[in-house]
């Protein structure tokens, strides 16, 4: 369990030998150097392995990765006017270690939030009884714009709307996690996961020799498998597709990536057509059935009879192949709805509603200013407050209180007293830190994770997840579009 | 087209359809590929006629067999060395240079991503950010011959990288009939370099006029020592031309590459039930007839350079017959809405 006590006694020493020698980080939860809890002999393994490490080595070590990821082009695509240009995520080669103990609390808080959030979009596209108990207020789900009336009544496979979830979490000061956000429309980054062990085993050997790791590499065909569970029923065989943008979208590498993990043809919306409700893919031997298609489109994209008419991305007809029933869509359409940072403030209370269980894994403290005394809560501390507005997404258009300046703060508080419901906000959490290889030497910098869920008949979650590192000093923004990297997150079997 | 009548395959096994996307796009991976390699043989040829001032038309030949002189001239005055290799080889604004067919090869390489194996893109990926990094030092005449021979290997390994990693199976053909698509296409653009010396008369037969030059011809098609192995005769230009149209074992001869072109179509066929090749392999029955029958002597008196123009014409109605049978565009029911540049109905910039 991570949620031990700071009790001072159980400190571990600060500092090390080599690599560590410099290393210090007493105001947070460093969860290599600085835990709370005696950590099991596998990790004190694994840090005294790494001590030994020269600073010249991981250096050296870590320019070779570097070509290695950019040469296999496992990259994101940036285009300009004449150019493709092909980025890596920069990977740091100091592993995030998550004990037995800590992953098996993860696991159990994951399972259970997408089991809620399934329930929760059942219901709202059905009976709507949670609206009408007055748990969650009807206006927030019913008026939200990512809320589908297309799905009213739709009875999607097994009941799944959330095929593959993404939870964001953090750590505090006293190592508990926390949930940061949900991601129940088109989660990424699951290829950096598995990449990313490939890419430490062949680089680091000596630092994982004889460690027993939970494996990866079983996303693809778990993934498949569930896709095959939610395909439409008396299928016997069922084709199951990725719906990809196409190769100018930034994440095509992990399309690509996913589609040869399953084994099932990568296309594009031109590859794909609808007759008579169902939809075919374009062959060298004329149309053949699709029957799942795991899409990393958005929904305003999927079908430009249905919404926006402009796409030439998506299937025209689509939709109504879905609602015929003929065709299983992952995730589904109008999951949005379930993710939205201002649902969000109410997920605790749904899954008391729908499980009957408290939370697991707790939500960060979250006042909603579309609640007066939340935004008066949040006018009254603005300068000690994440504040965040609840439709965007990548870390753009937040404030961070204590970083911020007087002027930007005033400029802020008009925004949110013009619109309100259009923010939440939240305590500065002190997130876990990890010793991260920078320019100065090894020092400490903020990780979050993101565990990666598969539900077909039950929900499966791939060990570990993406551990993204804010790679600016201090910085608490991990997205890899505003100067984030990620680490190889190892978790320990026993 | 009524999508209820898709059949399952002899055996009952479902097999894994091709999407036609993939399918387009390794023919002309397969082609630009192919395509780079010839190109920079045709430099090498060239340079090698303008070092022994054996030519009349010097750079302007290679312009004109590519059929680019209005391209050319629009942004160059005179066809100097300079600017005709600058304009084949590293000007990005021309889509027959060497980095612009580069970069179209490894765009269709990223559509095809899910398909071909980490070694090919690997490699493509390496390739085409060497091609990139060239500029003009690169390219001056010193350097020229050593950059024609870096070019021609990056092609030959990535064609081995591909015959030892690509799966086998209807791709594996798509990628056959665009590399000896192109082939084809290019040994007549080859041979072509030099027709003005066998202009449709008796004379031109068997003179021995310029035999240095069909020699440079013969190396730069990497020819030289199987022709000296086999050929009998003298080199004449008709012996050389007759070896590079019509020789079954050289492997870039004309013939062999119809031969293997025929081969890759019938096995979709055969192996994968695909019968809408026929319209496409009859074509290439009759092309295979036409070159049979005549001797190349035939072929001179009746005008060399007419016949490498109609060959190039056959070529490319044999391209248009594999387009409409296995990525048609009444297929979909939707407006296929290709993003420029994505792969989608590519069309052969030369002839």
């Amino acid at each position: 369990m991570s949620d031990h006590g700071s009790d001072p006694g159980q400190q571990q020493a600060q500092q090390g030998p080599g690599l560590f020698v410099s290393y210090d980080t007493p105001d947070f939860y460093c969860e290599l150097m600085n835990r709370r809890d005696p950590p099991p002999e596998s990790l004190t393994l694994i840090r005294e392995r790494l001590a030994h490490f020269g600073l010249t080595e991981l250096r050296q070590r870590a320019r070779v990765a570097e070509a290695d990821l950019y040469n296999l082009g496992i990259t994101f695509t940036v285009y300009t006017d004449r150019d493709a240009i092909d980025r890596i995520l920069p990977v740091d080669l100091i592993p995030r270690v998550l004990t037995a103990a800590e992953w098996d609390h993860v696991e159990r808080g994951v399972q259970q939030r997408v089991a809620a959030i399934n329930h929760f979009l059942w219901d709202i596209y059905h009976e709507r009884r949670i609206l009408k108990d007055g748990i969650v207020p009807a206006g927030l789900v019913l008026g939200n714009s990512n809320y589908r009336p297309e799905m009213e009544g739709l009875d999607v496979p097994g009941g799944v709307y959330v095929h593959i979830n993404g939870t964001d979490l953090v750590r505090d000061g006293a190592g508990n996690f926390l949930v940061l956000e949900d991601n129940a429309r088109t989660p990424s980054g699951v290829s950096y996961v598995i990449e990313n062990r490939h890419m430490m085993l062949r680089s680091m050997p000596d630092l994982a020799a004889g460690l027993d790791l939970m494996p990866v590499d079983e996303y693809g065909p778990r993934l498949r498998r569930a896709l095959t569970e939610t395909a439409p029923a008396d299928i016997r065989d069922p084709q199951v597709v990725l719906l990809s943008p196409g190769i100018y979208n930034s994440a095509y590498f992990e399309h690509v990536f996913l589609a040869r993990e399953m084994g099932v043809p990568l296309v594009e919306g031109r590859d794909l057509m609808v007759e008579n409700g169902r939809v075919f893919m374009r062959t060298v031997a004329g149309p053949r059935p699709v029957h799942s298609i795991y899409r990393r489109l958005n929904d305003d994209f999927l079908d430009p009879h249905v919404f926006n008419p402009d796409s030439m991305l998506g299937v025209p007809g689509l939709v109504d192949a879905y609602r015929r029933g003929n065709v299983t869509i992952a995730n589904a359409i109008g999951t949005g709805v379930a993710d939205d940072k201002a649902v969000y403030a109410y997920m605790p209370r749904i899954i008391r509603y729908y499980l009957g269980e408290e939370p697991i894994l707790s939500n960060v403290e979250t006042h909603i200013c579309a609640e007066p005394e939340g935004l008066a809560y949040t006018l009254a501390n603005l300068d000690q407050l994440v504040v965040k507005p609840v439709g965007e997404s990548g870390g753009y258009g937040l404030i961070i209180g204590p970083h911020a300046t007087r002027d930007e703060l005033e400029t802020f508080r008009a925004s949110l007293l013009a619109d309100p419901a259009n923010y939440i906000s939240q305590p500065v959490i002190d997130l876990s830190v990890c010793p991260t290889l920078c320019e100065a030497g090894v020092e400490a910098r903020h990780v979050d994770l993101r565990p990666f869920a598969v539900t077909g008949e039950s929900t499966w979650v791939l060990p570990g997840g993406l551990s993204r590192v804010a790679l600016r000093k201090g910085s608490l923004v991990v997205n890899s579009s505003q100067g984030g990297g990620s680490k190889d997150t190892w978790v320990l079997a026993s | 087209m009524n999508p209820v009548m898709i059949d399952i395959p002899p055996g009952g096994i479902a097999m894994p359809n091709l999407l036609s996307r993939y399918a387009e796009c390794t023919i002309w991976l397969a082609r630009y590929m192919e395509r780079i390699e010839n190109l920079a043989r045709l430099v090498d040829v060239t340079e090698t006629f303008v070092r022994a001032r054996s030519t009349s038309s010097g750079w302007l030949s290679i312009v004109q067999i590519n059929a680019d002189d209005e391209r050319f001239f629009e942004r160059h005055g005179a066809a100097s060395e300079e600017n005709v290799v600058g304009f084949y080889v590293i000007d990005r604004e021309n889509p027959n240079s060497i980095v612009s067919i580069a970069h179209a090869a490894r765009e269709n390489a990223r559509s095809l991503r899910p398909l071909i194996s980490t070694e090919m893109w690997m490699h493509l990926n390496m390739f085409t950010n060497a091609v990139s990094a060239l500029g003009p030092t690169d390219i001056r005449a010193s350097n020229l011959s050593a950059l024609c021979a870096r070019l021609k290997q990056d092609c030959q390994t990535h064609h081995g990288i591909t015959e030892g990693t690509f799966y086998r199976d209807q791709a594996w053909l798509f990628y056959l009939i665009g590399r000896n698509l192109e082939r084809a296409d290019q040994i007549t653009r080859l041979i072509d370099i030099k027709y003005h010396t066998l202009l449709p008369s008796v004379a031109g037969v068997g003179s021995e006029v310029d035999i240095g030059q069909w020699a440079a011809v013969l190396r730069s098609a990497a020819a030289y020592h199987a022709f000296r192995r086999t050929v009998a005769g003298d080199m004449t230009p008709a012996n050389v031309v007759g070896f590079l149209l019509k020789n079954d074992g050289f492997p870039r001869s004309l013939s062999t590459s119809l031969r293997q072109l025929h081969w890759a179509v019938g096995h979709l066929r055969t192996d994968y039930g695909l019968k809408n090749g026929y319209a496409a392999a009859e074509r290439i029955e009759e092309l295979r007839a036409t070159l049979a029958e005549q001797t190349v002597e035939d072929i001179i008196v009746r005008g060399l350079h007419e016949f490498l123009d109609w060959v190039q014409r056959e070529l490319h109605l044999v391209q248009g017959e594999i387009a409409r049978a296995f990525w048609p565009p009444a297929m979909p029911a939707s407006t296929a809405n290709p993003e420029p540049g994505s792969g989608f109905s590519q069309e052969q910039s030369q002839s």
